[in-house]
């Protein structure tokens, strides 16, 4: 193993509106490995590769590739010094040729100025012979499969013939088959004295193909240490090895009756056989990494999509909820994870943003009750201290706290018995997430049922009566509180319980 | 504590900020009437004639077809959509509604032996009926197909032509009865008729914006329909409503165009549904949705109207008038959207 470093990153810092995402990061390495990175959600991977590719500008520290020391660079820079990667969440263009996608930006031209196509479709083969991948060049992107489009991926970021390559979790979308396939590409790369970054949680892989592995936690470099050095054991209790010195402030409540019963429930390539039960009084929190279906069953019960079989039961009732609405009369709320896209509505008032779930509350016969509307969200206003200067700003202008206030105060005023909060204090900041998780302590008191869905491990810990945790699509794992610990969820987590 | 903190706050920070905050929410609200102004302002020194009552009331009945049809077509454009057969559906009611109008003894009359037996009221349900219909079509078509509302209104609107062609011979429908005459050329203490029909119906319909929980469906729909879902609005119904009750305003404009001209012709209308959507946009009323008042489009109605008026008064060529049409949408858009940022 040669002794020099292709790429260091040396104190790197990067801070974001109310969280420090990389706190004087060190990452180093050496050409022809394979350097493993892990770490849990958040912990700050995909940022300092973001950083490393020059997506986000760092707000201090040096980068130093082959042996240069870098000056403030974009993505496109970055290509052509040789750094590649290959993106988690796939990004092809639909109606373009596989060819097309991988030559895309730089197509070769003819004399005239036309593009080649022609010789786009023979590198494209060259390529695909080369890499041993069985694709026509001349196929549309959609109609590919998604493991498919992943390998066109994988091929894309091999052709500009990198000397560093980021596989962020590259085999999320693929099967057994295709990965045997992918290792066997990783290794010829490093025979070749490239050099993988290699993001992923399945510890299978981590010890299948790297020869280095790095730690992160909460935005900090925990450990690098070769991958002989340790077992699966060893890295989760560095991955989750965190003191809990946050409070959280989960209050004990009365623990009722079932409320909500969901018995073998299953949705085609989503999650199967999910059953649970959810009392009142009670938080229920979903733990698992990103895609492994909590959402997805949430979306389910709450009638945002089908499901191909099992029942959902509300007070031993067994109900047939088809959309949102139905999901609402039966007292089910949805506090949905991505604020922008399913939550606010952003040109609209804070006033508007408060009362769209629940005007029937304030009809005068054909029109509103605008007095009662008023001292509603005055009232809401103080109960969960939303800082907005009047009513009438529009809700983009409030920080994400504020905005996320505005939706859980949207949700209460439906007057709802089930509340599913997914990821309530992401993105928001310290304060506001202390207010929530206040409020969240007093629903239940008041005998409200909550699920909560995080991937926040402090969260899951600090707030749970009981944590679920799911893997795949599937439960892999369920534990009262007296008993749960970092370690456990981590490894149903992963899937290696 | 923390909210007394926050008043504190706020109070500390009134500094020379304030101004512009305030002047820049001014501009934000009333920048458009300033403009109105300013032309009306301009006009009245460029024309002596501008100024005239007869002039200014002609131009507020000029106004009023584009100014119903704006209404419909602002709530339409609030919810992200757009309607492009309102013109067309103009010419349908039209001639639907003035073969039910016609005189009595009329012997080209489309149902000779109904002519002058009808009260006025039966066209005027039937015209506004065709535009309920073709409405309830579009927004029918585009809730269960999720179909563009471009594409379907675009089809809709050669299909009504069509309609109003075929029904029509192609021909005028004219000779019609004094009452039907009335709604637009007629005057109530001085004021004309069409104008007291726009003037209720946009007090009906800013009520219905402001206050009623369809209105503010509209604006959630626009402003985020993943959203309006999630929060349990029934978001296809709201839209399906939402482009019949412009299919209603279109009707109605129908009727009061054909009752302005003592004819029903199935080339009526062409264009305006440009003429409204512009209006709408003039107005405040956004593309991305979310965004639009009954005022604004009022307001820009009116100066479209007095753009129009002053040019033909100031003897610019019809040909010059569009092209200074075209560039003040545009400048419009540019300005609005800048606003919002």
């Amino acid at each position: 193993m040669e002794t020099e470093y292709i790429l260091i990153m040396e104190n790197i810092t990067k801070v974001f509106p109310g969280v420090v995402a990389l706190d004087n990061v060190n990452f180093k390495v050496r050409p022809g490995t394979v350097h493993a990175l892990m770490g849990e959600n958040g912990a700050g991977k995909s940022t300092l590769m973001k950083v490393l590719i020059g997506m986000y500008k760092p707000d201090g520290g040096t980068i130093t590739f082959k042996g240069q020391q870098l000056p403030e660079y974009d993505t496109n820079t970055a290509l052509k010094m040789g750094i590649s990667m290959i993106h988690q969440e796939l990004s092809p263009i639909p109606y373009m040729t596989v060819a097309e996608n991988i030559f895309l930006g730089r197509e070769p031209l003819k004399k005239s100025g036309l593009i080649d196509k022609k010789k786009m479709i023979a590198d494209t083969e060259k390529l695909f012979e080369k890499l041993e991948i069985k694709i026509d060049p001349k196929a549309l992107m959609k109609d590919l499969t998604v493991a498919q489009t992943q390998m066109v991926e994988i091929a894309k970021a091999i052709s500009y013939d990198s000397s560093l390559i980021i596989m962020d979790e590259p085999t999320s979308a693929i099967t057994e088959k295709e990965v045997e396939h992918l290792f066997k590409i990783v290794k010829s790369l490093r025979a070749d004295g490239v050099a993988i970054i290699y993001i992923t949680h399945k510890m299978d892989e981590v010890f299948k193909i790297s020869d280095e592995i790095t730690v992160f936690r909460d935005g900090k470099h925990i450990a690098t240490v070769p991958a002989d050095t340790i077992n699966k054991d060893g890295l989760i209790t560095m991955m989750v090895g965190r003191e809990l010195t946050q409070i959280f402030p989960k209050e004990e409540a009365e623990i009722g009756d079932v409320i909500l019963s969901v018995k073998n429930l299953s949705r085609a390539g989503k999650f199967k056989d999910v059953s649970f039960e959810l009392r009142r009084g009670e938080i229920l929190g979903f733990a698992g990494l990103m895609g492994a279906g909590r959402t997805e069953v949430m979306e389910s019960i709450f009638g945002m999509a089908g499901h191909e079989s099992g029942e959902i039961y509300i007070n031993g009732q067994k109900v047939d909820i088809k959309t949102p609405s139905d999901a609402i009369k039966h007292g089910i709320a949805f506090l949905t994870e991505d604020r922008k896209r399913t939550g606010i509505m952003g040109v609209l008032s804070v006033r508007d943003n408060i009362t769209i779930a629940s005007l029937d509350k304030f009809k005068k016969g054909l029109f509103l009750n605008k007095k009662k509307i008023n001292e509603t969200c005055i009232e809401e206003k103080d109960r969960l201290a939303i800082k907005t200067p009047h009513m009438d700003q529009l809700i983009k202008f409030l920080s994400g706290g504020n905005q996320q206030k505005v939706l859980v105060s949207r949700w209460l005023l439906t007057t709802p018995d089930i509340l599913i909060l997914d990821e309530p204090t992401r993105g928001i900041d310290v304060g506001a997430k202390s207010e929530i998780h206040r409020l969240m302590s007093g629903l239940a008191k008041e005998g409200k049922a909550i699920i909560m869905i995080s991937s926040e491990m402090p969260e899951i810990l600090g707030m749970s009566d009981r944590v679920i945790v799911m893997h795949e699509g599937k439960i892999t794992g369920e534990f009262p509180r007296s008993e749960v610990s970092q370690e456990k969820i981590m490894q149903c987590a992963t899937g290696n319980n | 504590m923390e909210a007394n903190n926050v008043k504190v706050l706020e109070k500390g920070s009134k500094s020379k900020t304030d101004f512009r905050a305030v002047s820049k929410q001014f501009m934000r609200k009333y920048g458009i009437v300033l403009v109105l102004l300013g032309l009306f302002i301009l006009m009245s020194i460029l024309s002596p004639a501008f100024l005239k009552t007869r002039n200014l009331l002609n131009v507020v009945r000029q106004i009023s077809v584009i100014g119903l049809v704006g209404l419909g077509v602002t709530c339409v454009i609030i919810t992200c959509g757009t309607d492009l057969s309102s013109g067309s559906v103009i010419a349908l009611s039209a001639v639907i509604a003035a073969s039910l109008a016609q005189r009595a003894g009329w012997e080209a009359a489309k149902f000779p032996e109904l002519a002058g037996k009808l009260p006025v009221i039966v066209p005027i349900l039937a015209g506004v009926l065709v535009g309920v219909l073709c409405g309830f079509l579009n927004g029918w078509t585009i809730a269960k197909f999720r179909i563009a509302p471009f594409i379907v209104t675009l089809g809709m609107m050669t299909v009504a032509r069509g309609f109003a062609l075929l029904y029509s011979d192609g021909r005028p429908v004219s000779s019609l009865t004094d009452a039907y005459n009335f709604i637009g050329q007629g005057e109530i203490l001085g004021i004309p008729f069409p104008i007291i029909i726009l003037a209720v119906m946009a007090v009906i319909t800013h009520i219905m914006l402001s206050n009623t929980k369809f209105g503010r469906y509209i604006y959630a729909i626009g402003g985020n329909e993943q959203a309006a879902k999630v929060s349990g609005l029934n978001v296809g119904k709201i839209l399906i409503l939402v482009y019949t009750f412009a299919g209603f305003m279109a009707g109605l404009a129908g009727v009061v165009l054909s009752s302005r001209i003592s004819s029903g012709q199935p080339g009526l209308g062409q264009g305006y549904e440009l003429d409204a959507i512009a209006s709408a946009v003039i107005g405040g009323t956004s593309f991305s949705g979310g965004v639009g008042t009954v005022w604004g489009t009022v307001v820009g109605a009116l100066i479209i109207g007095i753009l129009n008026n002053g040019l033909d008064l100031l003897n610019v060529s019809a040909y010059w008038q569009q092209i200074v049409k075209g560039l003040i949408i545009v400048v419009a858009i540019i300005f609005d959207e800048r606003k919002n940022r």
